[in-house]
């Protein structure tokens, strides 16, 4: 144990200090320098190609759906690539941490590598790329011009953007929490933790918290208020219900978490004692509450992938979706049952019996819904005509591993096998199972299928097959072994290891690991190789899938105002019925059309949350009042703003939609 | 097609080759509270299998059997709704759960950490008037300490119980959690500060096992290892002996010592032990001079007996606020730099990276 004195904050770096930088660390020294580099050519090839005022007017004012959510998309994959980076490290250590070796990376370093892993893939790779999806397809499915509230729509995304820079920046300016992704207290108190890591961990999640708090308002509005005219509940394409009661969780579930880190960092910062091992501070409170929070939090992920294999299925069968009203339901009973099965993440603290008895059925109970929509989906392609195109493959690869994890999953709802496998490697095994083979996979197949949507060319399939084999051989190369070193009783986070025996398995994960590490470039490769092909692999038709729902009805991409005319609705599959009645898009009479203009309040209000962020986490007091006051003028500021609308002219509207019917023309031809 | 065959078929023998090759403790217990988990996992992997296997099969014929290019299957673009089908597609896998359900329901309650076994095997109901074997677990930064209030001598980082004896663990921690877990005896279950946890297990075979903690807690984790010891009743009875001829004895002032963060620690034997110890780590008044949380407690709820054996209480009235009086212990430091920390550093390996 050491006492560390404290030095007198200085009062304008706060506890900063120049050995707050991790110099020592050759690893992370070595990747900023690389980070650095990589950056300044960035900055350096946007001034030179002079992109600075397209990028500020085009895209980060911009308060259109669509740009947002390739933003979102953009933001989740490059935090994959940050993600994968600490699984990668991970992999290589507990595959040489044997025989009294110490691996390569000291608890210091490892401890901050698994917590920034979890933490970024949850809330900064697979909560943007989810929130992205909904954003850009939403709006389209329902026949909508925009979300409700465009501008809380570009704020929500910089605020989620803000949570990223702030924990990209943990990995130079200081250190990680080194806690686990939940930062659990007693560990994460000060008393345990005295560094800023999990004061990095706190701001990073309050800001982006706000984002998705507010974007889950925006599309839940959306859905509710601004669906086309014909278009009842029961007629929505299923992703805009899933999208919906995603919304509903992140809206029910969000405060909690904001609450319960607000609850933290009051016994951070101003020795209160919600969570603390004395005077009356019960750190079981936290972990009720973060768990009350963090399971709906597996279903706002995973909701809306359904909603993805259902679109994926249902299109690439030829078919309508098996079973509408029942994958309804089953997505309600969901969202409901999500509520009540949060203490299946602790059934080792030492609850009673009935307690556990109950958490773990009402756990079960969740796998019957989820069964059905299986089986839905699977009476989809029942009679069909399968197409085996790239988001098809991912579907069909989802279908099996996701039955795989969900099987892994209700043997760990039975509590008594919980006490031998919670906290092992088949814990670890089973959520990545359920995480990659459902979320990923769903985000895969969603790119693929709406890719020539929104950028009007299909993406490369040989580049897409070798990234699909590389990445589905890759999981089960990586996660088999883990379920296997679980059943050794092998738990995680461990840094070392005695028993050689264990080793064999790490090296297979690890070249897993490397399979999916070359699946992402893979991808990355698919995606430039199709930019560069981009006219052989364009679509002008706007329908390359022989689509069912209404995104597919308007042009890719699709216009700033998506719809010329806003379309009406008679049956589920909108699209697919309106092609079957023969009909004929009106190509006169075009309207002015009332759009929202872009601001850059958004850009300015998540940058000034930052700097209170950063104030925060390094007692820059003077920085946290700054930017504070400058937020609450900024917002009023913006209040008075009148100018946030303006019409596309009607002649502008026969342009485009003239050029269109040109294109259509050109490729019936 | 090719490749992908090629890598299933790669996937599936490698496994079984290493598999045949392995211990999986878990699979294969030597206790007989993880043997009874390790059957309701094998029986509830079982049960699923029975709708699992269908649904992956039937993934693969519906995706093949209906391929775009066989033109010869059935085409119905329209059908999408069965309500016979449906009522199969959500009673199928509520069956299952009726049943994985019902075994749940009593697996947890006579699988209950908290409950003491009434059976030492299948077959073996505890005799009567045997007592089991009480241990109390500590768990410290980065290091276990097993008290044994019957023997009053104390260990740290090994753990030994004599075959077929029942063992009642009570556990917690100094600082932070951590999961007290040996695979090969039963479940595991968290240790926490200021709260007791309970385990009740019993080692059915002599040998050397592993135990370790299996909730992370700090940078010395990884080696909050200790070896459990399962004995014949001659071999405990010398293993008591050597600890009782040991040296050193397990006060509070030792104890605080002891507490002190520390990584890889090898075995340590007190010969005795302070039997008032546990329940003052539980109720964080180990330090002199400090309250017990109980006692905080009990006079909280107004019980006047607590009052009369806290220091200084007898002679002062009730403060209105019983955390504010000087009876409360030590005040937390003003500055939250100023308390007692751990090192996030890992002494044991600085030439790491």
């Amino acid at each position: 144990m050491q006492t560390v004195t404290s030095p007198a904050l200085s009062p304008i770096f706060g506890r900063f200090t120049i050995e707050s930088l991790p110099l020592h660390e050759p690893i992370v020294v070595g990747t900023f320098a690389m980070v650095a580099f990589g950056g300044v050519v960035l900055l350096a090839v946007i001034t030179k190609f002079k992109l600075w005022g397209y990028l500020w007017t085009e895209w980060f004012t911009s308060v259109d759906h669509k740009k947002i959510g390739i933003m979102y998309m953009i933001l989740g994959i490059v935090m994959l690539l940050r993600g994968f980076s600490d699984a990668i490290m991970m992999r290589l250590q507990q595959a040489m941490a044997f025989g009294g070796s110490e691996g390569y990376l000291n608890a210091h370093h490892y401890d901050q590598v698994f917590t920034a892993h979890g933490v970024i893939m949850i809330f900064f790779v697979a909560m943007p790329i989810v929130t992205g999806l909904m954003n850009y397809i939403v709006p389209l499915q329902i026949g909508a011009r925009d979300v409700s509230f465009p501008f809380l729509n570009n704020f929500s995304f910089w605020m989620t953007a803000g949570g990223a820079v702030i924990i990209m920046m943990s990995l130079f300016v200081g250190e990680f929490a080194q806690t686990g992704w939940l930062a659990m207290p007693p560990l994460s108190g000060i008393a345990a933790s005295p560094g800023v890591g999990v004061d990095y961990y706190i701001w990073a999640l309050q800001v982006a918290g706000v984002g998705t708090l507010l974007s889950g308002v925006n599309l839940i509005a959306t859905i509710v208020k601004m669906r086309a005219p014909g278009m009842t509940m029961m007629k929505m394409p299923v992703f805009c219900w899933t999208a919906l009661c995603t919304n509903v969780l992140i809206v029910a579930a969000f405060p909690v978490l904001t609450a319960v880190l607000a609850l933290l960092s009051l016994d951070r910062y101003v020795d209160t004692a919600f969570f603390t091992n004395t005077l009356g501070g019960n750190p079981m409170m936290y972990v009720n509450l973060i768990w009350i929070w963090g399971h709906p939090e597996v279903y706002i992920l995973i909701l809306p992938m359904f909603g993805v294999f259902s679109e994926v299925v249902s299109t690439f069968s030829g078919k309508r979706l098996f079973g509408y009203t029942s994958m309804i339901y089953a997505t309600l009973v969901i969202t409901i049952l999500a509520y009540l099965v949060w203490l299946h993440h602790f059934f080792t603290m030492g609850s009673g019996a009935s307690v556990n008895s109950f958490f773990g059925i009402t756990t079960m109970i969740i796998s019957i819904p989820t069964g059905a929509k299986i089986f839905n989906w699977l009476f989809t392609m029942y009679r069909g005509r399968v197409r085996f195109e790239l988001p098809m493959m991912w579907a069909i690869a989802f279908m099996i591993t996701f039955t795989l994890g969900g099987m892994t999953g209700v043997l760990l709802a039975v509590p008594p096998a919980d006490f031998v496998l919670h906290n092992s490697l088949f814990l670890v095994a089973h959520f990545h199972n359920v995480i990659i083979g459902g979320v990923l996979f769903g985000a895969f197949a969603a790119i693929n299928y709406w890719w020539p949507k929104a950028f009007g060319f299909k993406l490369d399939t040989v580049w897409g097959k070798r990234s699909f084999w590389l990445w589905v051989s890759g999981f089960y190369f990586a996660f088999m072994p883990l379920y296997v070193l679980g059943l050794m009783g092998v738990t995680r986070r461990l840094r070392t290891f005695d028993d050689p025996s264990f080793q064999i398995w790490f090296i297979i994960a690890g070249f897993g690991a490397l399979l999916i590490a070359l699946g992402i470039a893979a991808m990355l490769i698919q995606f430039a190789v199709s930019i560069r092909d981009r006219e052989k692999l364009r679509d002008v038709t706007g329908d390359p899938w022989n689509g069912r729902t209404l995104e597919w009805a308007t042009s890719s991409p699709p216009p700033d105002y998506n719809f010329a005319f806003t379309p009406v609705v008679h049956d589920n599959d909108a699209w697919a019925d309106m092609k079957l009645r023969g009909y004929e898009r009106p190509v006169t009479g075009y309207r002015d059309i009332h759009m929202p203009s872009n601001t850059g309040a958004g850009v300015i209000l998540a940058g000034l949350s930052v700097g209170i962020g950063v104030g925060m986490i390094w007692y820059v007091w003077w920085l946290v009042a700054v930017s504070f006051f400058a937020l609450v003028a900024v917002a009023i500021g913006h209040s008075f703003n009148y100018a946030r609308d303006f019409h596309i002219p009607a002649a502008t509207v026969t342009v485009t939609e003239e050029k269109r019917t040109a294109a259509l023309a050109g490729a019936a031809l | 097609m090719a490749r992908p065959l090629t890598l299933l078929r790669s996937a599936a023998v490698l496994p079984l080759a290493l598999l045949a090759g392995c211990d999986m403790v878990v699979m294969n217990p030597m206790g007989d509270v993880a043997l009874q988990q390790r059957n309701l996992v094998i029986f509830a992997t079982a049960l699923m299998l029975l709708i699992v296997i269908p649904v992956i099969a039937l993934v693969g014929i519906f995706a093949w059997k209906y391929r775009a290019s066989n033109q010869d299957a059935a085409y119905d673009p329209d059908w999408d709704h069965s309500t016979a089908l449906e009522l199969v597609i959500w009673s199928a896998p509520l069956l299952i759960v009726i049943c994985l359900g019902a075994v749940t329901w009593t697996g947890t309650h006579l699988l209950d950490p908290y409950r003491p076994i009434e059976r030492i095997a299948k077959h073996r109901p505890v005799a009567s008037g045997v007592k089991p074997l009480e241990v109390q677990v500590v768990a410290l930064d980065w290091k276990w300490l097993f008290i044994y209030p019957e023997y009053g001598f104390a260990t740290v980082n090994e753990l030994a119980a004599p075959v077929d004896r029942p063992i009642r663990f009570r556990l917690t921690s100094s600082s932070v959690m951590n999961a007290f877990y040996v695979p090969t005896l039963a479940g595991m279950i968290y240790t926490m500060p200021s709260m007791e946890t309970k385990l009740h297990a019993v080692i059915n075979k002599q040998g050397d096992y592993a135990g370790f903690s299996a909730n992370y807690s700090g940078a010395g984790f990884s080696g909050m290892r200790f070896r459990f010891y399962g004995m014949d009743d001659r071999g405990f009875a010398d293993w008591v002996a050597r600890n009782k001829a040991g040296q050193g004895a397990l006060n509070r002032a030792t104890y605080l010592q002891l507490e002190k963060p520390s990584e890889k620690v090898p075995v340590m034997r007190f010969a005795s032990a302070d039997p008032g110890l546990f329940d003052a780590v539980v109720n964080q008044c180990v330090r002199p001079g400090t309250t017990c949380m109980n006692q905080m407690m009990r006079r909280d709820a107004g019980d006047p007996a607590a009052m009369k054996t806290m220091p200084g209480m007898a002679a002062k009235p009730q403060p209105h606020s019983p955390l504010t009086g000087g009876d409360a212990g030590e005040a937390p430091p003003k500055n939250p730099r100023d308390i007692q920390q751990r090192s996030n550093a890992s002494p044991s390996n600085p030439t790491t990276m």
